[in-house]
């Protein structure tokens, strides 16, 4: 199921071959999208929080290295071991080296995409150290030897006959059975026996604070705790961007992020984790991995506010109907087309051009990223570089693809108002590619769809 | 034995590890734009505390969670023997249920050993009407993993100790010593499998909670 094809539009052409499939994606993520409307809506005070959470991150970026520090410092005084890592290799030796010295071969991990991000899975393996995941999801993909296709739901595109196939085989379930009940507690039983018997547990870190050195990590299933608490030694994985500096600003971000996420008012486990059990080890690995480096680029620096919520892929048009395996990278849609390029712009050249520059994501997002302004800067610098689209790459097929997909702008009601008020469709340049071969609508007296269609021909 | 080999990449890991600190903060001090300041977080609460504990039984509701309002311990008694089944391991760190289920304080097993129980009994400083999220850390639970690894769990709270949002939460935490703390917002869950909601993921199958008067 999962392809290794390296660009967006090819994979998302492939993805399409499946219509029926695609619209039920589609529409899986909308209603998810729906939800956090719905949750968003019932706080009187949602958008002063997403002003506070923007600035709050704003003040993290601007003091990081001091904040680093103090955390550091705080975590160290509370007994937990801090490790730095320059790159996505050197975390993984620390993190194969902590496992070395005390022994472990076995270890538990729940959701973590920056070890996604650095390999560390296929590193470890390679090593030879077994690692589950515990997340359902995650353990569904895995088993399937796949990536995540979305860092909040990691199997968003699997259909629960498929699950049920892939759990008969590797857990012994009923053949053709697929009651997603049945198919959980199965999964339960099976990663309970794993959780007993592991004495190493790797989490990530939603927030790490500066003030008292504890860090939170947020789930609803509770395996980062059965993983944790279990073990022997705790490892944590963070990008250095989540720290934040104080521990009422959790008051803040602990509202948005589930919300902004999956509509709920919280996740059902915020876990603060500050000084180790008695016996237990605690090691905390702070990851650059390009991340200092991409903090000097004022148009791009703010893409690092992110706290992962997932809401900017739920709501994009081409996220949903392209699914995450064809932006491949750890981290998919909108966000995932932003950071990529950073770390590596000629690999990623045809991610800033998977998308409509509706604006959707922008709205939606809980920290209030520029994600559309700065996937258009990005075509920018693309453009300069000579990685833009030509008549023949992939940048330019890409647009073709969402352009020849009405669908992307089939947007309902009062949501295409407003998002077409947003949208830069007039940008008319040379970095608009299509701008050339199509007339740009005049917002927003028609549809962009209606427009589309009138004017295909 | 460590080998020769395996000395030397510990002392290059080693070597690594102390120029990255260095070169990371070097790094990020050269690159992080001028400072922008900390908002003030001013979010007033314009309700009750009636009207929360109003609002949490209505959030507790949709979080499948099961509500007992009760005036004291011994109502608190009276339910779980109604409810009791007979061999299920129940256990309590709340003094007062001692004689309805085991009272642990201080065991020093393993924690390991708590992976047969059914049921177990807690207390939490306060809950958040908004979220329905209760406030336990380590000192209330004995073992971390207690409200985690139990099969079901029921937390007791005080009435008074409701607070409406997470900014109030907070308030409270503040200046509190603790060396695990956790937010719990009912029974653990997934939807992994086609967005269905399946209660009891990995945690308990099912959360009760005792509103004491
Ligand atoms: S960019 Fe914003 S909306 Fe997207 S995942 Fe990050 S925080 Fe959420």
């Amino acid at each position: 199921m999962h392809s290794t094809i390296t660009n967006h539009a090819d994979a998302a052409i492939n993805f399409n071959l499946d219509e029926p499939r695609v619209d039920w994606h589609d529409k899986t993520l909308w209603f998810i999208r729906e939800k956090r409307d719905l949750a968003s809506h019932a706080i009187p005070e949602w958008e002063q929080l997403r002003e506070y959470a923007s600035q709050i991150k704003n003040n993290v970026l601007s003091n990081l290295s001091q904040y680093l520090q103090d955390f550091e410092e705080k975590a160290k005084a509370n007994g937990v071991i801090v490790h730095w890592a320059a790159d996505a290799a050197e975390h993984n030796q620390i993190v194969h080296s902590i496992l070395k010295k005390h022994q472990i071969d076995r270890m538990v991990k729940s959701k973590s995409m920056l070890t996604e991000e650095c390999g560390l899975n296929e590193y470890l393996e390679h090593n030879g150290v077994e690692v589950i995941d515990t997340d359902l999801g995650e353990r569904i993909v895995q088993l399937a030897q796949e990536p995540p296709s979305h860092i909040v739901l990691p199997c968003i595109h699997w259909k629960k006959e498929e699950i049920g196939e892939l759990f008969h085989k590797h857990l012994g379930t009923k053949k053709g059975a697929s009651d997603p009940k049945y198919l959980t507690a199965a999964a339960r039983e099976h990663l309970r026996e794993t959780f007993l018997t592991r004495r190493a547990a790797l989490t990530g870190v939603n927030f790490a604070i500066a003030e008292t050195g504890e860090f939170v990590v947020s789930t609803n299933e509770g395996n980062a705790d059965m993983g944790a608490h279990l073990a022997d030694v705790h490892i944590a994985c963070m990008g250095i961007e989540k720290i934040i500096p104080k521990q009422a600003h959790l008051g803040v971000f602990l509202r948005l992020l589930a919300r902004s996420a999956t509509g709920q008012p919280i996740t059902t486990y915020s876990s603060h984790f500050k000084k180790p059990q008695p016996h237990q080890e605690v090691h905390i690995v702070l990851v650059d991995n390009g991340r200092s480096v991409h903090l000097g680029k004022e148009d791009f620096r703010n893409s690092l506010k992110c706290i992962r919520c997932a809401a900017c892929m739920n709501t994009c048009p081409v996220y949903r109907r392209s699914g995450g395996h064809s932006y491949h990278n750890a981290v998919a849609g909108p966000i995932g087309s932003i950071l990529t390029p950073n770390f590596d712009m000629r690999a990623n050249k045809d991610l800033p051009f998977a998308s409509t520059l509706c604006g959707s994501c922008s709205n939606v997002c809980p920290v209030k990223i520029d994600i559309h302004d700065q996937l258009y800067k990005w075509r920018q610098v693309l453009m300069k570089e000579g990685l833009g689209p030509t008549t023949k790459n992939a940048s330019m097929k890409m647009m073709g693809w969402v352009l020849s997909k009405p669908a992307l702008y089939d947007i309902s009601g009062k949501a295409a108002r407003m998002v077409l008020k947003y949208t830069p469709f007039v940008v008319s340049n040379k970095l608009n590619p299509w701008y050339k071969q199509r007339e740009m609508p005049a917002p927003p007296k028609e549809s962009f769809k209606e427009w589309y269609k009138k004017n295909r021909g | 034995m460590v080998s020769g080999d395996l000395k030397l990449r510990i002392k290059n890991l080693k070597r690594y590890e102390v120029s990255s600190r260095d070169n990371i903060l070097k790094e990020v001090l050269k690159n992080q734009p001028v400072d922008r300041a900390l908002p003030v977080i001013d979010i007033p609460v314009t309700t009750t505390p009636l009207e929360w504990i109003e609002a949490l039984k209505v959030r507790l509701d949709l979080l499948h969670v099961t509500v007992h309002e009760v005036t004291d311990y011994a109502a608190i008694k009276t339910i779980l023997q109604q409810e009791a089944i007979p061999q299920e391991r129940t256990v309590t760190t709340i003094a007062e249920l001692g004689d309805v289920s085991v009272y642990i304080e201080n065991v020093k097993e393993d924690a390991h050993s708590l992976e047969d129980v059914d049921l177990a009994i807690i207390p939490a400083h306060f809950g958040v009407a908004e979220n329905g999220a209760m406030w336990v850390t380590e000192s209330l639970i004995q073992y971390r993993v207690l409200p985690f690894i139990t099969q079901q769990l029921a937390i007791v709270v005080n009435k008074k100790d409701i607070v409406y949002n997470m900014h109030q939460a907070y308030e409270r935490i503040a200046g509190t010593q603790y060396d695990f703390g956790v937010f719990i917002a009912g029974p653990s869950k997934t939807a992994d499998i086609e967005q269905s909601l399946v209660l009891g993921a990995h945690g308990p199958k099912g959360l009760t909670i005792f509103l004491l008067d």
